[in-house]
């Protein structure tokens, strides 16, 4: 007999922390959405904020006190990128820009570690990690708030995009730089504002990923998470990145323990990528992204 | 000769919206930036291309080339394919530098035009191969138009302070104006990428047209239309002008559309201006004959590379 109960378990375990997948997807997103540039330092800026706001704490700076020195950080990353990176790179090929960011990510690591040390830090944000029942399904407490967090994230950057001039702006550069150039919007002032909002993202991410994973180096390997959500849901969609996250932490969960024992276990770690692989042959663009179509 | 039938045949048949005037008039009214067509003296031309040469490798594709465009004027660049045209509207937007002379916006020279600031200097371009930002709202497009003029910071949008909220309200309004004025009234609230290709052509003129600006840069506006279309957007052109007093400066390969429309007409031919005068000169002009309306078979097909 099919264990439902059991069953709906392990979707909802999967669903939210697919949440936390999505979270780092939406910082690929917003890059990617803006300037075209995959930005493979995503997850440094992830662990960076992440070990910044530790360091802090354990330095005796008060939780919210942390939390604006390292938003302050990151802001300050974001605007050191555009002009130290992005602006001296505008119009070369994508490659070149993600070669860029992939040196970046190692320059963040490096500066991360000179600053902070290599030790791994616990974060606690004060959520105990207690599950709790409803109508007989256990739910981690933890999962629930990261869950909540991320998805008013979400919200407020949906918002953001849909009713301010600045929103409409980051979609029109989307849409056509050369058209957002000749009409006047400062593409430098865009980029710096989307990779400061990258930053805030990491910063979220990088505290819910670290107190569950404990802040460390391998923190930022989290990046390569978001790489299937974003193969399903597509580069440059919003709504993909949170789609594509909780599929991605479905298909997870439930493959691990339903189709895992076939394999011996363990096939939590890569089922994603098997997925993605096979969603690419089917569906290049991902569920929401924009299909190119190339004019000769 | 089908050249010379096509030349003779002026265009009176150009039809002018009858209730286009009065909108854009309204629209002047609650514009955003106050317009007087006689502030700008007429002893400054509003583009000035002075000496301007360009080669890419051996290749001259600009030789020297002068032009003046007057205020209010509407002044057609025409030429066979590879003639330089569009050579000539990178270097006046600063796509390209040229490697002698210098452009003028408004009496300020540039030697090489700085892109990002033009929206600045009031001036304003459509593109030869649309360039709408297709995932918004025609009138979300038509509002970006006036992206150069936003003066509410960021963190004023989010939190909606007063200032913010009043400079967004005012620039619905100019853009609702626009909308009104070229007939987008029914598909302003439409994704501009769905739309049929003449109505997103008129969008495209709507965004540049909303910031009054001025010098508006025509990059083969009728390509691709119908013959209402092309007669409609004549209609839209010229009441612009008449209104705002916006200098144009109108690339096309039309010569219906350009003869009945321009005030002045420059001809290129490999990269040299062989004619500039008015319609009635440059078609009884010899060169201009030999060149480029004899052969205006080539002119619409696109012969020649």
């Amino acid at each position: 007999m099919f264990d439902y109960q059991f069953f709906l378990e392990v979707l909802i375990g999967g669903l939210l922390s697919g949440i936390m997948y999505s979270l780092v997807a939406l910082g690929f997103v917003l890059i990617y959405k803006t300037s075209g540039v995959l930005n493979f330092a995503q997850g440094s800026m992830l662990l960076f904020a992440a070990l910044t706001f530790v360091s802090l704490v354990e330095r005796g700076v008060p939780f919210w006190g942390a939390f604006a020195a390292t938003l302050g950080v990151m802001v300050l990353l974001g605007v050191a990128v555009e002009r130290t990176i992005l602006r001296p790179l505008v119009n070369q090929p994508p490659i070149t820009l993600f070669m860029a960011t992939l040196g970046l990510s190692y320059v963040i690591e490096g500066v991360a570690q000179l600053l902070w040390g290599t030790q791994v830090h616990g974060l606690d944000l004060g959520i105990e990690d207690s599950p709790f029942e409803v109508y007989g399904v256990l739910i981690s407490q933890f999962d629930l708030f990261a869950a909540a967090v991320a998805g008013s994230l979400v919200a407020a950057f949906s918002l953001f995009f849909r009713y301010t001039r600045i929103g409409l702006a980051f979609r029109a550069v989307a849409d056509d730089q050369y058209a957002a150039l000749a009409v006047g919007l400062r593409l430098p002032r865009v980029w710096a504002i989307v990779w400061t909002a990258a930053g805030v993202v990491a910063l979220v991410a990088g505290l819910l990923w670290g107190a569950r994973l404990g802040v460390q180096f391998s923190l930022s390997l989290v990046v390569l998470k978001a790489l299937p959500v974003l193969v399903l849901g597509g580069f440059d969609s919003i709504a993909g990145a949170i789609v594509g996250g909780l599929l991605i932490g479905a298909i997870e969960k439930l493959s691990e323990v339903y189709i895992g024992p076939y394999f011996g276990g363990g096939i939590e770690g890569w089922a994603a990528y098997v997925v993605a692989l096979g969603f690419l042959l089917i569906r290049p663009a991902g569920l929401f992204g924009q299909k190119l179509v190339e004019r000769a | 000769m089908p050249g010379a039938s096509a030349l003779r045949q002026r265009p009176d048949a150009v039809l002018t919206p009858r209730d286009a005037t009065a909108a854009l008039k309204a629209a002047i009214g609650t514009g955003v930036r106050a317009q007087d067509p006689s502030a700008s003296t007429a002893a400054t031309p509003v583009l000035a291309i002075e000496h301007v040469s360009l080669a890419f490798g051996g290749v001259t594709a600009l030789a020297d080339i002068n032009l003046d465009v007057w205020p209010g004027e509407i002044h057609a660049v025409i030429g066979p394919n590879g003639a330089g045209k569009s050579s000539l509207l990178n270097v006046v937007t600063g796509l390209y530098q040229p490697d002698r002379g210098r452009v003028r916006h408004g009496g300020r020279p540039f030697a090489h035009v700085p892109t990002a600031r033009l929206a600045r200097l009031g001036v304003a371009r459509t593109f030869q191969n649309l360039s709408l930002f297709k995932g918004l709202t025609v009138l979300d497009n038509i509002v970006m138009g006036l992206s150069a003029e936003v003066r509410s910071s960021f963190l004023g949008q989010i939190f909606g302070v007063p200032a913010a909220a009043r400079e967004e309200r005012r620039h619905r309004a100019a853009a609702g104006e626009i909308v009104e004025f070229l007939h987008l009234t029914e598909v302003a609230d439409r994704t501009a990428g769905g739309l049929p290709y003449g109505i997103q052509k008129r969008v495209e003129l709507g965004r540049a047209l909303v910031a009054k600006p001025k010098l508006l840069l025509l990059d083969e506006p009728m390509a691709g239309m119908t013959l209402t279309e092309k007669r409609e957007l004549t209609g839209f052109i010229r009441t612009a002008r008449d209104t705002y007093g916006t200098s144009i400066v109108l690339i096309e390969h039309d010569i219906g559309v350009v003869m009945g429309l321009s005030d002045r007409v420059a001809v290129l031919d490999y990269g040299r201006k062989i004619a500039d005068g008015t319609p009635d000169e440059v078609q009884a002009d010899q060169a201009v004959i030999d060149a480029y309306l004899g052969v205006a078979h080539d002119v619409d097909v696109g012969g020649g590379i």
